[in-house]
């Protein structure tokens, strides 16, 4: 298991490193340091002041000098200042970071909570007219593309029944330590709507599993041992369907962290995903890096805790 | 393995089952290939009929979308300032002029909604063609090479998974010039990496199977193995796979469209009809948004239903991506 370990973590760290040499040549060799100084420096400049910014902004440094001062500093926990926030990246990321966390973690609770129920109820009375529906239901919400379910919910929930519904505010974003009521009004429909699309996965994953695991040895010995059926399905069944569960949420959550960029779009969230489009609209480099590094950092912990969990939930895994 | 089969195959498949058992009497009895028993599992799907309907119904309006144009009258990038726009400028609703109302130009939406079916539809094939591609060669060589190459494979597949896949579309698409190629490359290239996997994990399987070694012994190179001897074994997979991304190509490239790096106006584009309407729809124009939206809606779920009851014709057991 150790070595395991710290073979995985090795492979994690050069999977951040190619990362952020790929991103960082993208934006290098797309735009060019020349047209990063030019959007910078606005319309009008003139060469002598495009060819300044370019100096300060250590764009006419050769290539590699560039890239090693910028790893140099992020190891030391400095990811850089944005060209356009007149803030260090690290504080652009520490406000941006909250917001699609409490996004994607109010989403996740949902999505997980109605996938499971549901994909549990499905298995259960499984081809009936419940099971239909709801099957249904899930393939409808997984062909929804995010921004046509986030626009209806918005036209329905916000305008058509605003006499009825006046608490379904859906631009902006209030912080939790400011206002926690109005945190909460402010995300209930980015929440539906991620929750929604994903949850799809969830419903049908469950099924699928907990049909498997109905039809285990064990299961009929649990049931001819005249365990009533409601604890066969709870503490038998539910519990070894949930591994692939685990495993789906646990990327899916580092997935989403790096920045729900439809739905923050969509509802004016000002998380990593709209900061990141911001960011690239701009040719804000060092915010782009800076984000970019944090989503493939989540994605990466999260497939080394998915990887372990993995191994703890099933005693049949071994390394 | 379970004890009680009907348990994991669905209602469609049983059905398919029974009536492929039948074989009338005095029918010669002959053996059937797999592909065979999935066609026929396929065809006596009513899910998949209906949905394989449906895109028919899409690919002919999207081949016919000029007809159409000439049929009405409206071009699709036509402006009709006079009677497409109402006093303040602003869409006109659904009328015997205009089917589906006009957008914010003054443009027949109807006609627009039927030239958008030809972007989703072409992007949507030819980007799963591209990911295909990718995904069978690389997970060919990485299941079939394995050590080295392999690890590299893998660890490229690593990177590519970790940026998350709208934001490196984004800073694509931003710092090169749009286009619908452009949008075609980016769906494709971008999403080869789960279909690689799946191939690699086949092909790990199934080279160590005798006829693989008897290849060997007669002296065939590995790239004849590979693609003679061991494509045509996981080809089920990769059709199945296939089938299922092509509504996520749609679904991408909307998205894309609609963080406006998609294919550049004025070609008419679902997702960039849908996202002009969001400035328009909370005042009363409801067209707008709507008939964008359930085009958009309705191919990818009949996209998704006709690749799921694929999957089920290949594997009627069940299991894998979805039930």
């Amino acid at each position: 298991m150790t070595r395991f370990l710290i073979r995985r973590i090795a492979q994690a760290i050069l999977v951040l490193w190619v990362s952020s040499v790929a991103v960082f040549l993208l934006f290098f060799v797309g735009p060019g340091p020349s047209q990063v100084a030019r959007t910078f420096a606005g319309r009008l400049a003139t060469p002598q002041r495009i060819a300044q910014i370019k100096h300060d902004l250590h764009l006419d440094q050769p290539l590699y000098l560039q890239y090693w001062h910028w790893i140099w500093s992020a190891l030391h926990g400095d990811l850089g200042f944005s060209y356009y926030h007149g803030q260090s990246v690290d504080t652009v990321l520490a406000q941006a970071a909250p917001v699609t966390i409490s996004l994607v973690l109010g989403a996740a609770v949902i999505w997980i909570s109605y996938g499971v129920i549901t994909g549990i109820i499905s298995a259960v009375w499984s081809r009936s007219l419940m099971d239909r529906s709801l099957t249904a239901a899930a393939l409808f919400f997984y062909s929804m593309p995010t921004f046509v379910l986030g626009l209806a919910l918005i036209w329905i929930l916000a305008y058509k029944l605003s006499p009825v519904t006046t608490f379904f505010p859906f631009h902006g974003y209030v912080a939790i330590t400011k206002n926690p009521g109005q945190w909460f009004e402010y995300l209930i429909l980015p929440w539906l709507t991620l929750a929604l699309v994903t949850s799809a996965t969830y419903t049908r994953l469950t099924r699928g599993s907990m049909l498997d695991t109905m039809g285990e040895d064990y299961i009929r010995t649990a049931r001819s041992k005249g365990m009533p059926e409601r604890r066969v399905i709870v503490q038998h069944g539910l519990r070894a369907s949930l591994t692939p569960v685990v495993t789906q949420a646990g990327l899916d959550i580092g997935t989403a962290l790096g920045g729900a960029i439809i739905t923050e779009q969509l509802f004016g969230l000002p998380g990593l995903g709209w900061t990141s489009v911001q960011a690239i609209t701009n040719q804000d480099l060092p915010v782009i890096m800076g984000i970019v590094m944090l989503a493939a950092t989540f994605v990466v912990v999260a497939n080394l805790i998915v990887d372990v969990l993995y191994a703890v939930l099933d005693p049949r895994v071994r390394y | 393995m379970s004890m009680v089969p009907e348990v994991g195959t669905t209602d469609t498949v049983a059905v398919a089952a029974t009536t492929v058992t039948e074989v009338p009497v005095g029918r010669k009895i002959e053996g059937r290939s797999p592909w065979r028993l999935a066609y026929e599992r396929l065809r006596a799907d009513r899910a998949a009929k209906i949905a394989f309907g449906t895109i028919i119904l899409i690919v002919l309006l999207a081949v016919f979308a000029p007809l159409f144009a000439s049929a009405v009258g409206h071009g699709p990038n036509q402006q009709f300032i006079d009677i497409g726009e109402n006093a303040n400028g602003g869409p006109v609703p659904p009328s015997g002029t205009f089917w589906f109302g006009t957008d914010s130009n003054g443009r027949d939406l109807f006609i627009r909604v039927l030239y958008g079916a030809q972007i989703s539809l072409v992007v949507g094939v030819l980007a799963t063609g591209i990911s295909v591609a990718l995904g069978v060669l690389f997970g060919l060589t990485a299941g079939y090479l394995g050590g080295i190459v392999d690890s590299i494979i893998a660890r490229m597949i690593d990177v590519m998974l970790s940026i998350p896949f709208l934001l490196l579309a984004i800073s694509i698409a931003y710092i090169s010039h749009p286009s619908e190629w452009l949008v075609i490359l980016i769906v494709g290239v971008l999403s080869f990496t789960y279909l690689a996997r799946i191939v690699r994990g086949q092909v790990i399987s199934l080279k160590a199977k005798e006829y693989v070694e008897a290849a060997r012994a007669l002296g065939a190179g590995p790239w004849r193995i590979m693609f003679i001897d061991l494509l045509p074994n996981v080809m089920a997979q990769v059709i199945v796979y296939a089938s299922l991304l092509i509504p996520l190509a749609i679904v991408s490239e909307a998205s894309l469209s609609f963080l406006s790096v998609g294919v550049p106006p004025p070609t008419a584009d679902w997702g960039a009809m849908i996202a002009d309407s969001s400035s328009y729809f909370q005042y009363g124009y409801w067209w707008y948004l709507f008939f964008p939206a359930l085009a958009l809606l309705i191919t990818t779920l009949a996209f998704n239903i006709f690749g799921d009851s694929v999957r089920d014709a290949f594997d009627p057991r069940g299991g894998g991506l979805f039930v």
